[in-house]
């Protein structure tokens, strides 16, 4: 029963790693960037979250939505302003431009709401929802365990569906194999790439509530720690592959929870990038990564 | 029959280096006009500043009465002015049919339109239709050469660059990728053709430019230039 529950509750913490993997993952696959500072716009997120609902006491959904909309636009005009400019740079300076505004976020935020933690209140608990009791009260499921897991699924079909079922989403694909012809085809690269960006941020927004209100701390550092781990977990899935985010971060959540409970709290990390390297080592694109063949 | 692409004297950079160097010539509408040159010669650049992939330095291209030197790619498109790229360029990871539908991304005139063109390129390209539900990295060369052909055909072009077709095909399916073109020039579609294939291309053209090290060193119709001596000595192969 023990075992259970830190089943769920790695499941939980790996749905969260999995939604901020998937903004990773689309913008890697589509704009062939590492945005580093995806972790920190959770955090700002988060923010708004706390002001909106601790603060003004706001409705706990109107308040995510609103961090959704604060974080689209916060990413889009990332996209814009550092980044778009950058299209033909070499990767390199892409890159350390990330790192850049991941650092310009963070400190933003300590001269703006102080470096000190703030205790998150829990929109999930605000919505009135209780923990799930099961084998008569000897397993007990947090709230905010279940509905992470359910927001997760849906999220992940819902942005599969929308991939491969509508006219953005093939676009979306037709970038991510080759930019040049897909701009052949009509598609405007730069918008496609926007979009990428406003959707990765908006599920930031919601990893965000979902994460401060399991882990209910919040700090200018918060999103940079679950940030790398979530990169982390879009690599291990397979970088660019949406199923892969998806998986990628609910193995590493379990992985990381089991051996904080069964073998050590302070090697917990050491073992999830222990792990990470040996599925490297045997399969370098990858659990669900996908090797391409070009035919000439 | 009026103009219907003209390039005037442009320069082309390939970040230092000069590719093209004034570089001009003419496609009237309902014609094939061929390109032909050795590799380097700077055919695929050309290419790719006509359809806004590269920009020109200096000069203009004007298509249709517009000038288009400017434009983005994405935009050129909607002009009518498709490109079938160097190496095929399909998308290999998805199927035939998604493939075909990216071509009509252009396109707002509703889902019968579109389906009678679906039918219009399995039609000209019958493979096509077998393997409609198999992604595109399966795909054969040829036949991956005629989806990209078909492709481009989606969007309904009043012009078509194609950029070496044959390449990498066997003399047959070389001799089939040449009668579709054909069948798509018949069909009121302008061909501009790139080829290192010289005689094949020469066969089906109206009129063809040499180019070499990036300048146009001859003109003419194609039949005068396929006697011609020097070009019979570089590019058909002639003692």
């Amino acid at each position: 029963m023990q075992f259970l529950s830190y089943l769920i509750s790695g499941i939980s913490l790996g749905s969260v790693y999995a939604l901020i993997a998937l903004g990773y993952t689309m913008v890697y696959g589509i704009a062939k960037m590492l945005n580093f500072a995806h972790g920190d716009i959770i955090m700002i997120g988060s923010y708004v979250i706390f002001f909106a609902f601790g603060g003004f006491g706001w409705n706990p959904i109107l308040s995510v939505v609103v961090s959704m909309v604060v974080c689209t636009i916060l990413g889009t005009v990332i996209e814009r302003v550092a980044y778009r400019p950058l299209r033909e740079a070499p990767s390199l300076a892409v890159l350390i431009t990330a790192i850049g505004v991941s650092y310009l976020l963070q400190q933003v935020a300590q001269l703006m709401w102080s470096p000190d933690p703030k205790s998150f209140q829990s929109i999930v608990a605000g919505a009135g929802l209780k923990p799930l009791e099961l084998f008569g009260g000897k397993l007990t499921i947090s709230a905010e365990a279940i509905v992470t897991i359910i927001a997760c699924v849906v999220i992940m079909v819902a942005l599969t569906a929308f991939v491969n079922h509508t006219v953005p989403g093939h676009a979306m694909l037709a970038v991510s194999e080759d930019r040049g012809a897909a701009q052949l085809m009509g598609v405007n690269v730069n918008a496609t790439i926007a979009l990428t960006f406003a959707i990765g941020s908006a599920l930031a927004a919601v990893a965000g509530a979902l994460l401060c209100s399991s882990y209910p701390t919040l700090s200018p550092t918060t999103g940079a720690m679950p940030g790398i781990k979530a990169f982390v977990a879009a690599v291990f899935g397979g970088i660019g592959s949406i199923p892969g985010a998806f998986l990628g971060g609910v193995l590493l959540g379990v992985i990381e929870n089991l051996s904080k409970a069964y073998i050590s709290t302070q090697l917990s990390d050491a073992i999830v990038f222990l792990v990470l390297i040996v599925v490297l080592v045997v399969k370098p694109t990858g659990l669900l990564g996908k090797k391409i063949n070009v035919k000439v | 029959m009026g103009e219907m692409l003209a390039v005037k004297n442009i320069n082309v950079f390939y970040g230092s280096i000069h590719a093209i160097r004034d570089v001009s010539f003419h496609v009237d509408e309902g014609e094939i006009v061929t390109l032909i040159g050795a590799n380097g010669a700077g055919k695929t650049t050309t290419m790719h500043a006509i359809s806004g992939l590269l920009k020109p330095k200096s000069g203009e291209i004007i298509y249709c009465g517009q000038t288009i030197s400017k434009m983005e790619a994405h935009k050129i498109i909607r002009l009518g002015l498709a490109q079938v790229p160097e190496g095929r360029r399909v998308f290999s990871g998805l199927t035939v049919q998604q493939n075909l539908m990216l071509g009509a991304y252009t396109r707002h005139d509703g889902k019968e339109a579109i389906q009678n063109d679906f039918d219009m390129v399995y039609d000209l390209l019958p493979r096509l239709k077998e393997r409609r539900s198999q992604s595109a990295g399966t795909l054969s060369g040829g036949e991956q050469q005629m989806l990209a052909i078909g492709r481009a055909l989606m969007c309904r072009p009043k012009m078509l660059l194609l950029d070496e077709p044959s390449m990498g095909l066997s003399p047959l399916l070389v001799k089939e990728i040449f009668k579709i073109i054909r069948d798509v020039n018949r069909n009121g579609v302008t061909v501009l053709l790139v080829e290192q294939n010289a005689k094949m291309a020469l066969e089906i053209a109206n009129r063809a430019y040499v180019l070499e090290t990036g300048t146009i060193k001859m003109e003419g119709e194609a039949t005068e230039l396929a006697n011609n001596i020097e070009v019979r000595k570089a590019y058909l192969g002639a003692q």
